[in-house]
């Protein structure tokens, strides 16, 4: 049995897993219109490739991948394509965010997508059908899957990380998964192990849930190659990636690397399973099990095809209950509250809670800080929460950066303990959002930089360019007498335009420009008489006074 | 006595040389504050700071004939960060300049003669076109400066602002509650 390790600090919140994960996954009925986002994972937004008019195919590309960073996405059921337009996302902000609307026609018809010899094939080619296939990590990042499968340049990644941990409370779908689909999970772990070459695959499971446990534990038998099975301590954030990794490696990423760098990867159980389906079954990933639980008739998890409306999804649940107040994405500590009931469930999307003001509470007032520490001792990141808390509220975010402000993995462990009630992960998330706007300016800001030198650098020279032009027309005679030289027909013209300048040269000469026509004979006889005295000075020499003053000449 | 004087004579003359070789040897061509200044500056080249660019209004300030807080697109930020680097006491955004949303400008198309004073006005680069042809605005590359506004002889040319989008949304900065409610 492998030693467990552990990391710093950690919280025990109730757990509220009790009141969804005793049913079983259940199935939403056919909806009659599904709003499928464009963006449901990190990275690059995929490229609508249908128009409206246009008829899908449950499964059916409806948008390409663009980018390194990107997974396509899939119709979620058979109809017509209604509109490419902008509604509103489940997202923080509630903005809204490019989306397919589909009319569903009722057949459910599926589009045939052969399964993938992805034992046989290249690597290359089975990571391109991942993505093609819009597998993206069902834990809450959403990060494209076939990026995190490329082992790259390290050739091979040593350890897969199956991370069933699901520490938030009220969260339970991952537990319901695992419970019912833990062939699934081990198969598409088998895929995993093969891409990555992963010699150690792990999974680790929080041991508040011994029913996933056995149920991952006896699928793992029949694997056909070793998983270790591992309980893990209930503590949250055990399900966090680095966490996890340190509990069951005893392994920190360190600040600024990835977990593949120490030979690590760690992947959701759900995205196993969906990687299993996708290639195996031929099912892209169009659905994906949610959990919604609170003040609803029935909590439970569902099946729930990308594109439903949030909205449909309580009221699977038999609806919202009396006094609800206003629903979370995501859980208690990590998740945002929705902003648009009618937003559709994404691949992010694991879990929504319908609050009621008895089991949510609003923040008590909050209080100056005391400098208790307590922050501190929570971190799993092992940082100074409080310290960053100063610089982040005071805008120094250099200092924040100079604090390990990224390495926050946003747990919500620190707002937990606060005794001030400080929403410090508020802080947090603003601080690591104008750092990167301003990491964005900056770049903007280079390339206009380069943009402005260049043309100054353009114009400058069109300038001399202009310059040099003029002085060569100016200096053409010269230049092209010179081209003549060479070439016997040019030299024959110029010979006689040569002669004939010189011609006219000499004519210029010979006449002596007279402004004097039609003059009266006296006057004639006196300008005759003043050039006579003219020639007659300039032949002799000039004598030395009458040369300096004309006055004196006679 | 005489001896300890010719010592520290030749001390000082030797360090003296070694001082002077390393003087012409590391000897910086250009005077790196306006490098780290201009990397603060946003680079608009909107010239609303009164000089004919970004890199002339970061020399004019290492020289210290400039103010830092005459750029508006820079912003609060800007001149906070200015004022880090520079080692003096942050101020607020000079008399006359008022700060303006991030915006583009954008050619009403139906409008545009194709004169290209507008192409000769963007210090960027930022707008493509030629004589008679619809000129168009590359709003990747705007950098918001509205000097293509002044020279359009038909005011074809309007700044827009940039909206809130998924890829440019930020996370506001938290208010706190100090008070119960109420």
């Amino acid at each position: 049995m492998r030693k467990l390790h552990t990391f710093n600090g950690g919280i025990h919140p109730p757990e509220h897993k009790a009141e969804s994960n005793a049913a079983p996954i259940a199935s939403l009925p056919l909806l009659p219109r599904y709003v499928v986002p464009l963006s449901q994972h990190m990275g690059h937004p995929a490229a609508a490739c249908v128009q409206p008019g246009d008829r899908v195919l449950r499964g059916q590309v409806i948008g390409l991948p663009e980018g390194r960073i990107s997974t396509a996405v899939h119709a979620p059921t058979s109809g017509i394509v209604s509109a490419v337009e902008m509604r509103t996302l489940a997202h923080p902000s509630g903005l809204p965010g490019l989306c397919v609307v589909i009319e569903s026609d009722g057949d459910d018809q599926a589009c045939p997508t052969p399964p993938l010899d992805w034992h046989g094939l290249p690597q290359a080619d089975v990571l391109e059908a991942v993505r093609h296939l819009g597998i993206a990590g069902l834990g809450g990042a959403v990060f494209p899957s076939a990026v995190k499968l490329d082992k790259g340049k390290a050739g091979h990644i040593p350890t897969l990380i199956l991370n069933g941990s699901e520490c938030e409370p009220w969260i339970t779908c991952d537990d319901r998964l695992m419970r019912e689909r833990a062939d699934e999970v081990i198969q598409g772990a088998a895929i995993m192990r093969h891409l990555l070459g992963a010699e150690t695959v792990l999974v680790g499971i929080e041991d508040n849930k011994p029913e996933a446990l056995a149920a991952m534990t006896a699928a793992a038998r029949g694997a056909g190659f070793p998983v270790e099975i591992l309980a893990v301590p209930t503590l949250y954030p055990s399900g966090g990636a680095k966490q996890l990794t340190q509990l069951l490696t005893g392994l920190q990423t360190p600040t600024g690397l990835l977990s593949t760098d120490i030979g690590i990867q760690v992947f959701n159980v759900g995205t196993a399973a969906s990687l299993y389906r996708a290639l195996v079954l031929g099912q892209p990933l169009i659905s994906r099990v949610v959990t919604i639980t609170g003040h609803v008739a029935r909590p439970g998890n569902f099946e729930v095809r990308l594109g439903t409306p949030i909205q449909a999804l309580i009221e699977a649940a038999g609806g919202a209950l009396p006094g609800a107040s206003g629903q979370i994405v995501g859980g208690p500590l990590m998740g945002f509250e929705l902003e648009d009931e009618q937003s559709p469930v994404a691949k992010s999307v694991n879990c929504i809670i319908v609050k009621h003001p008895a089991l949510f509470p609003p923040a008590p007032p909050t209080l100056p800080c005391i400098r208790c520490g307590q922050c501190a001792l929570a971190c799993p990141a092992e940082l100074q929460p409080f310290e960053l808390y100063w610089y982040a509220k005071a805008k120094a975010f250099d200092k924040t950066e100079r604090y390990n402000l990224f390495d926050c993995i946003e747990c919500g462990c620190c707002s937990y303990v606060c005794p001030s009630h400080i929403p410090l992960v508020d802080f947090y998330r603003f601080a690591k959002s104008e750092i990167r706007a301003r990491d964005k300016d900056s770049q903007a800001a280079q390339i206009a930089r380069e943009r402005h030198e260049f043309r100054q650098f353009r114009l400058e020279r069109e300038k001399r360019e202009k310059a040099e032009k003029l002085a060569q027309k100016a200096a053409g005679k010269p230049a092209s007498g010179a081209a003549a030289a060479d070439d016997p027909e040019a030299a024959r013209k110029k010979a006689i335009l040569q002669a004939a300048m010189e011609r006219a040269a000499k004519a210029k000469e010979g006449v002596q420009p007279q402004n004097t026509d039609n003059l009266a004979p006296a006057v004639e006889q006196e300008i005759q008489a003043i050039e006579a005295r003219r020639q007659g000075t300039d032949a002799s020499t000039p004598p030395p006074e009458g040369d300096k003053s004309p006055v004196s000449t006679p | 006595m005489l001896t300890a004087i010719l010592v520290l004579a030749g001390i000082g003359l030797v360090l003296g040389a070694v001082l002077g070789w390393a003087a012409d040897y590391y000897k910086v061509e250009e005077d790196p504050v306006v490098e780290k200044i201009d990397a603060i500056l946003p680079q608009t080249q909107c010239g609303q700071c009164g000089y004919p660019g970004c890199r002339p209004y970061a020399e004019a300030i290492a020289k210290g004939e400039a103010d830092i807080n005459r750029c508006p697109p820079g912003g609060e930020d800007g001149i906070q960060r200015l004022a880090e680097l520079l080692g003096v006491e942050a101020k607020p955004l000079g008399e006359g300049l008022e700060p303006k949303l991030k915006s583009v400008a954008v050619i009403d198309e139906s409008t545009c003669i194709g004169c290209t004073l507008c192409i000769q006005a963007c210090p960027v680069d930022a707008i493509v076109g030629a004589s008679k042809q619809l000129h168009t605005i590359v709003a990747d590359q705007c950098t918001g400066c509205e000097l293509c506004l002044a020279p359009c002889p038909v005011d074809c040319i309007a700044m827009e602002v940039i909206p809130a989008r998924l890829d440019n949304w930020k996370w506001r900065y938290p208010v706190i509650r100090l008070k119960q409610a109420a």
